[in-house]
């Protein structure tokens, strides 16, 4: 029993309706975001540290023992993605300070962050999976309302595609939940992990958990399910797209991990056979959509999905080596995506465009925002030193031990091409000389972009690119918590008799 | 009664699909109504039907006597219910917005931000 696994969970919770108390008085609720998010993130990186020398925590919620009552549990895997939820959190609290408008504020952006924050940490400690879908949903109507803040043209029509797929998704994951229940009487993750075996037709295991798949697949933005989010993500205020680019996606991905190891690993041929596949089209369909754009935002959305393709890999690969590069790649991934999509705020903030034609000029004007820039762009092409170059080395590297060759050779080219999109933001942006028809503009914006907001938004970006450098630089303890939790997600015994109180 | 009600359920799906393929926004929502409670109607399905047979134990036992009925798949329709309630609510005030902004109900006319 430890209480500091429900703590990211009720922290934010707390702090959304103290915000909601608070509705009238933005200075009060701006408080209580950076509050707020600062003790999550402090709380989360307790978690890890409780889980990292004490072993895999469980809470049993209402003191009802498991299987009967529902659980909160974190392994290595749950806090690591927790504590990146609490980071990314606290770094876009302290962005949306200057960068949110104050009539989103009016609206009540804040007291959605935190449900958002709320149902993201929820969702990546359950450890049931109704609780899961429960989760899922608080996470998506709070995703819903921020998407549509402020109600423009372009807002109402991405949300429509992204409501209606998401609840798809849901609806898919409430009948695999169902038809889950019916085949083996239980919800628990661990008990499931048990009796999902123990199945006689395991045909019908392996059609359910196609549904899991299906559904996760969406959530993720896995190819061929991917098409809602270059359609929506670029529409809201920045500082709402990066915190969906930073842990939207990636609860679908973490759950796919906590399903496809811990209990759909019946048929691992089929299953990871499939997951590899979508894995690489989803890399390739992903950075070829960035190459053919020139609006950052959609470059950048478009590279989410390039990205949760090498996540996909790492668990297809279905290695203690591939899991840990996946768990390394998806904190590289929620540090350098977040920060990007930061740096193209202050870009916006100060060009009033975000069309890489319409600007440029940055390098001359700019010479640090240039250097926050290349730190998460080289990080994400996977260029030594950075994170990303760890990341992609880790999984690239368990891809040649099982001789994974076609998926090698695909990771490989991907990262060239990732490469590309970034250099023509950084030539188009920072290299070129302002166009001349939008000077006015950008002289205009530049104006209003006082010194104190231009201070306050470099701060989350700076802490960023340093992180992302450290976690290139100090490869070494960065792999082996990484592979602690990739052995924990292929052996689920200490999961199990962590819940169960049973060695199995 | 497993199988009307599979056949039922099937049906709500078919139906729900074939809805949101239309193009108009109405037909959408409609969809997705029938959708969520095509998913309640599986729920219930496959945990088994069982008529008057509350899981109540008398005194003096420690489990019922007969056969009973399941009560967790009738929390879980019931949460999911109420969660459905909530989502489709916000569904139906974002068409109405939607189209207040756009000035369309046919989504082949809201392609501005596709790719």
């Amino acid at each position: 029993m430890s209480v500091a696994v429900a703590l990211p969970v009720l922290i934010p919770f707390i702090f959304g309706s103290l915000s909601l108390v608070f509705f009238n008085s933005h200075a009060v609720q701006r408080w209580l975001g950076v509050i707020g998010t600062g003790l999550l993130f402090l709380a989360t990186i307790v978690l890890l540290h409780k889980t990292w020398t004490d072993g895999i925590q469980v809470m049993a919620m209402g003191s009802w023992p498991a299987p009967f009552g529902i659980v909160l549990v974190a392994d290595m895997t749950s806090a690591i993605m927790t504590l990146m939820a609490g980071m990314m959190g606290f770094a876009l609290a302290v962005y949306s300070l200057p960068s949110i408008s104050r009539d989103h504020e009016a609206f009540g952006y804040y007291p959605l962050m935190h449900l958002l924050l709320a149902g993201v940490s929820g969702a990546f400690l359950t450890g049931d999976i109704f609780n899961l879908y429960v989760w899922v949903e608080v996470l998506l109507v709070a995703s819903f309302a921020l998407l549509i803040l402020g109600g423009e043209r372009g807002q109402m029509e991405g949300a429509i595609k992204y409501v209606t797929l998401n609840l798809f998704s849901s609806i898919m994951l409430l009948v695999g939940v169902g038809l889950t229940y019916g085949l083996t009487g239980t919800l628990n993750m661990a008990d499931l992990a048990v009796k999902l075996p123990e199945v006689e037709q395991q045909g019908l295991v392996t059609v359910v958990g196609m549904l899991f798949l299906v559904s996760f697949s969406i959530k993720a933005a896995a190819f061929p399910l991917f098409f809602w989010l270059p359609a929506s993500y670029h529409t809201p205020p920045v500082a709402v797209t990066a915190l969906f680019a930073a842990l939207l996606t990636k609860v679908g991905v973490y759950a796919l991990y906590r399903f496809f190891t811990l209990m759909f690993g019946n048929d691992v041929g089929y299953t990871h056979e499939l997951l590899l596949w979508i894995g690489g089209f989803t890399m390739v369909t992903g950075v070829l959509g960035a190459a053919a754009y020139y609006e950052i935002r959609r470059i950048l959305a478009f590279h989410i999905v390039s990205q949760i393709g090498y996540m996909i890999v790492g668990l297809a690969l279905f290695t203690p080596m591939a899991l840990a590069g996946g768990v390394i790649y998806i904190v590289h991934n929620i540090v350098a995506k977040t920060n990007l999509f930061l740096v193209g705020g202050v870009i916006y903030m100060m060009r009033g465009s975000y069309d890489l034609k319409q600007i440029g000029g940055l390098w001359k004007t700019r010479p640090l925002l240039g250097v926050l820039f290349l730190l998460p762009a080289m990080a994400l092409a996977g260029i030594p030193p950075l994170s990303g170059f760890l990341g992609k080395y880790v999984i690239i590297r368990a891809g040649v031990e099982v001789e994974s060759w076609g998926i090698v050779a695909v990771s490989l080219g991907v990262g060239l091409l990732t490469l590309y999109s970034m250099v023509k933001i950084w030539a188009e942006a920072f290299w070129k000389a302002q166009p001349e028809e939008h000077a006015a503009r950008a002289e205009r914006f530049e104006q209003a972009l006082s010194q104190k907001s231009m201070a306050i938004m470099l701060l989350p970006i700076i802490a960023l690119g340093v992180l992302a450098a450290v976690i290139g630089l100090a490869a070494q303890p960065v792999y082996e918590m990484a592979l602690v939790a990739g052995h924990q997600l292929l052996d689920s015994t200490d999961y199990i008799e962590a819940v169960l109180g049973v060695t199995p | 009664m497993e199988p009307v009600m599979a056949v039922v359920v099937g049906a709500l799906f078919a139906a729900s699909v074939y809805m949101m393929l239309r193009r108009s926004i109405v037909k959408l929502v409609i969809g997705l109504i029938l959708l969520s409670n095509a998913a309640n109607l599986l729920i219930f399905t496959v945990s088994g039907l069982t008529r008057g047979a509350p899981p109540l134990i008398p005194e003096g036992l420690e489990v019922p006597p007969d056969a009973w009925a399941d009560p967790l798949p009738q929390a879980l329709i019931l949460t999911a219910i109420v969660i459905g309630f909530g989502v489709l609510a916000f569904a139906v005030v974002l068409i109405h917005r939607a189209y207040e902004v756009v000035g369309e109900d046919d989504m082949d006319q809201m392609r501005s931000t596709d790719t």
